[in-house]
C-alpha cells in the first residue's frame, strides 16, 4: 500500500473506466455503428450526384460525429452517480478535477477516438479524396475531445434529472456549434482552394479553452449535483 | 477532534434538526439514532462536507471543514448507504479501484488480504454482480481493512450482514476506535462495540 502522485490516479481513472467499457461492450458499440449508418444514409437517400455528395461530405460528417459523441454523454457520470463511486470521488483526498478529468479522457478513447479513425474510411463513400479525408481526421482529432469537455459539463449539470438526455442535448448542442463550424469548415475551405490551417488553429484555441475549463466546470456541477 | 456548532438541517419546508451541537473525541464513537427520516444520513453527509448545513459549521480540530479541503478529506473515510462498487467488475478490481480513487495503490496481494478478512476468500475474481446484497455489503467494507483514515463516518454498516460479518465489523470498528480513531455510526440496530462507552445521539427527540 503506498500513496500515489496526481497521475497516476489519472491513469487508473482511465483504466477503470476502459474496462468497465469492454465489460460492457454494447454500449461502446452503439457509437460508433450510429455514426456509421448515419453517415451512409446520405449517399443511399440522396443518389449517386458525386459533386452534391462531395460538397455536403464535411459537414455530414461532422453532424454525425457530433450526435453520435453526444449518445454517449449521458453515461459519462450516471452509473457512477446511481452506486454512489461519485460521492466516493467527491470525498477523495485527491482533488475532484484530476478524477474528472480521467473520466473525460476515457469517453474520449471511447467515443471520440473511434469516430476519427472511422471518419476516413465513411468518407469514401462520399468520394473525397486523400487530402480532404487527411483534413477531415485532423479536424476531428481537435474537435472531438472538446466535445467530450463541454458534453462533461452538461452530463454534470443534469445529474440525476428526470428526462436529463432531452435537457442534456438543448444545452450541449448549442455549445457545440463553433466545433461544428470550424471543424466542417476546414475541409471546405481546402476543397475551394483556401488554406484550412486557420480553421484548425482556431479548433485548437477552442480545444485549449475547454481543456483548461471544463474540468473545473464539471467539478463545480458535480459538487451541486451531489448535494 | 470532530465537532458540530448548532448544525441545522431544511429538507424542503420542514426543518429536520437544528441547534444540533456536539463533540466526538478519539476512542469513542457517536453513535446516531432516529427513526426513518430524522435526518440521519443527512447529518452524515454534512459532516463529510457533501452537503452545506443550513446554519451552524463543522469544525475538525478545531477548522471548519470547507477551509481544510483536501486535508480533511485524506483523515475521511465515508461509508454511504450506496456501496460504490461497479457491478461488472470483481470484488478484487472493485476495491483497487476504490483505493486508486482515494490516491492509494493496493497490490494485488492487500486486497486479497483485505477480501480474506472480510470472509471473501474464493471470491476475489468473481464479477460482483454474482454476489449476494451481503456479499457486496462486504466487498464496500472491505475499504475499513486497509484504509488508515482517522476518521470513519459510516451510514448504516450492519445493514444485509450476516451475525459472522456483524461480529467482525464490530471489532474492526473496535479496532480502530482502540488505536485512537474516531467514528460516527448510524445504525436501527443495537450492536455492542466491545468495551466502548459510546456517545448517543438520538435526532427523534
Amino acid at each position: 500500500m503506498r500513496r500515489i502522485g496526481n497521475i497516476a490516479v489519472f491513469g487508473a481513472v482511465v483504466r477503470r473506466d476502459l474496462t468497465l467499457a469492454l465489460r460492457q461492450k454494447s454500449e461502446v458499440l452503439t457509437t460508433l455503428f450510429f455514426f456509421a449508418i448515419v453517415a451512409s444514409l446520405f449517399p443511399l437517400g440522396i443518389g449517386p450526384e458525386s459533386a452534391l455528395l462531395h460538397r455536403i461530405a464535411p459537414g455530414i460528417l461532422w453532424v454525425g460525429a457530433l450526435l453520435a459523441a453526444m449518445l454517449s454523454l449521458q453515461r459519462m457520470f450516471a452509473t457512477d452517480f446511481a452506486d454512489g463511486s461519485l460521492e466516493q470521488m467527491a470525498l477523495s483526498p485527491v482533488p475532484l478535477g484530476v478524477l474528472v478529468a480521467g473520466k473525460i479522457f476515457a469517453h474520449w478513447l471511447l467515443a471520440g477516438l473511434p469516430l476519427v479513425l472511422m471518419a476516413p474510411v465513411l468518407g469514401l463513400q462520399f468520394d473525397l479524396d486523400g487530402r480532404s479525408l487527411a483534413i477531415l481526421a485532423a479536424s476531428l482529432l481537435l474537435g472531438t475531445p472538446i466535445l467530450s469537455l463541454i458534453g462533461a459539463i452538461g452530463a454534470a449539470l443534469t445529474l440525476g434529472v428526470r428526462g436529463g438526455g432531452v435537457l442534456l442535448s438543448l444545452l450541449t448542442l448549442p455549445l457545440y456549434i463553433p466545433t461544428l463550424i470550424f471543424g466542417a469548415g476546414a475541409v471546405e475551405a481546402d476543397a475551394v482552394g483556401l488554406s484550412a490551417s486557420g480553421h484548425l488553429a482556431l479548433l485548437a484555441a477552442l480545444l485549449s479553452l475547454a481543456v483548461f475549463f471544463a474540468p473545473w466546470a464539471t467539478t463545480a456541477a458535480l459538487r451541486i449535483g451531489l448535494e | 477532534m470532530l465537532e458540530g456548532i448548532q448544525l441545522a438541517c431544511v429538507r424542503g419546508e420542514r426543518t429536520l434538526f437544528s441547534q444540533l451541537s456536539f463533540i466526538v473525541r478519539e476512542g469513542e464513537p457517536l453513535l446516531v439514532q432516529g427513526a426513518n427520516g430524522a435526518g440521519k444520513t443527512s447529518l452524515l453527509r454534512m459532516l463529510c462536507g457533501l452537503t452545506l448545513p443550513a446554519a451552524g459549521e463543522v469544525h475538525w480540530d478545531g477548522t471548519p471543514i470547507g477551509e481544510l479541503g483536501d486535508a480533511f478529506r485524506q483523515d475521511l473515510l465515508y461509508l454511504g448507504h450506496h456501496n460504490a462498487i461497479q457491478e461488472s467488475l470483481t470484488a478484487r478490481e472493485n476495491i483497487k479501484a476504490s483505493a486508486a480513487l482515494s490516491g492509494v495503490a493496493l497490490e494485488d496481494a492487500e486486497a486479497s488480504e483485505a477480501l480474506r478478512h472480510i470472509g471473501l476468500r474464493g471470491r476475489e475474481d468473481l464479477p460482483t454482480r454474482f454476489l449476494s446484497q451481503g456479499q457486496k455489503r462486504r466487498v464496500a467494507l472491505a475499504r475499513l481493512m486497509w484504509n488508515k483514515a482517522l476518521l470513519w463516518v459510516l451510514d448504516e454498516p450492519f445493514v444485509a450482514l450476516d451475525t459472522a460479518a456483524l461480529g467482525l465489523l464490530a471489532g474492526t470498528i473496535a479496532g480502530h476506535l482502540a488505536r485512537g480513531g474516531l467514528a460516527v455510526i448510524t445504525s436501527h440496530q443495537e450492536v455492542a462495540i466491545a468495551g466502548m462507552p459510546a456517545q448517543i445521539l438520538d435526532l427523534s427527540s
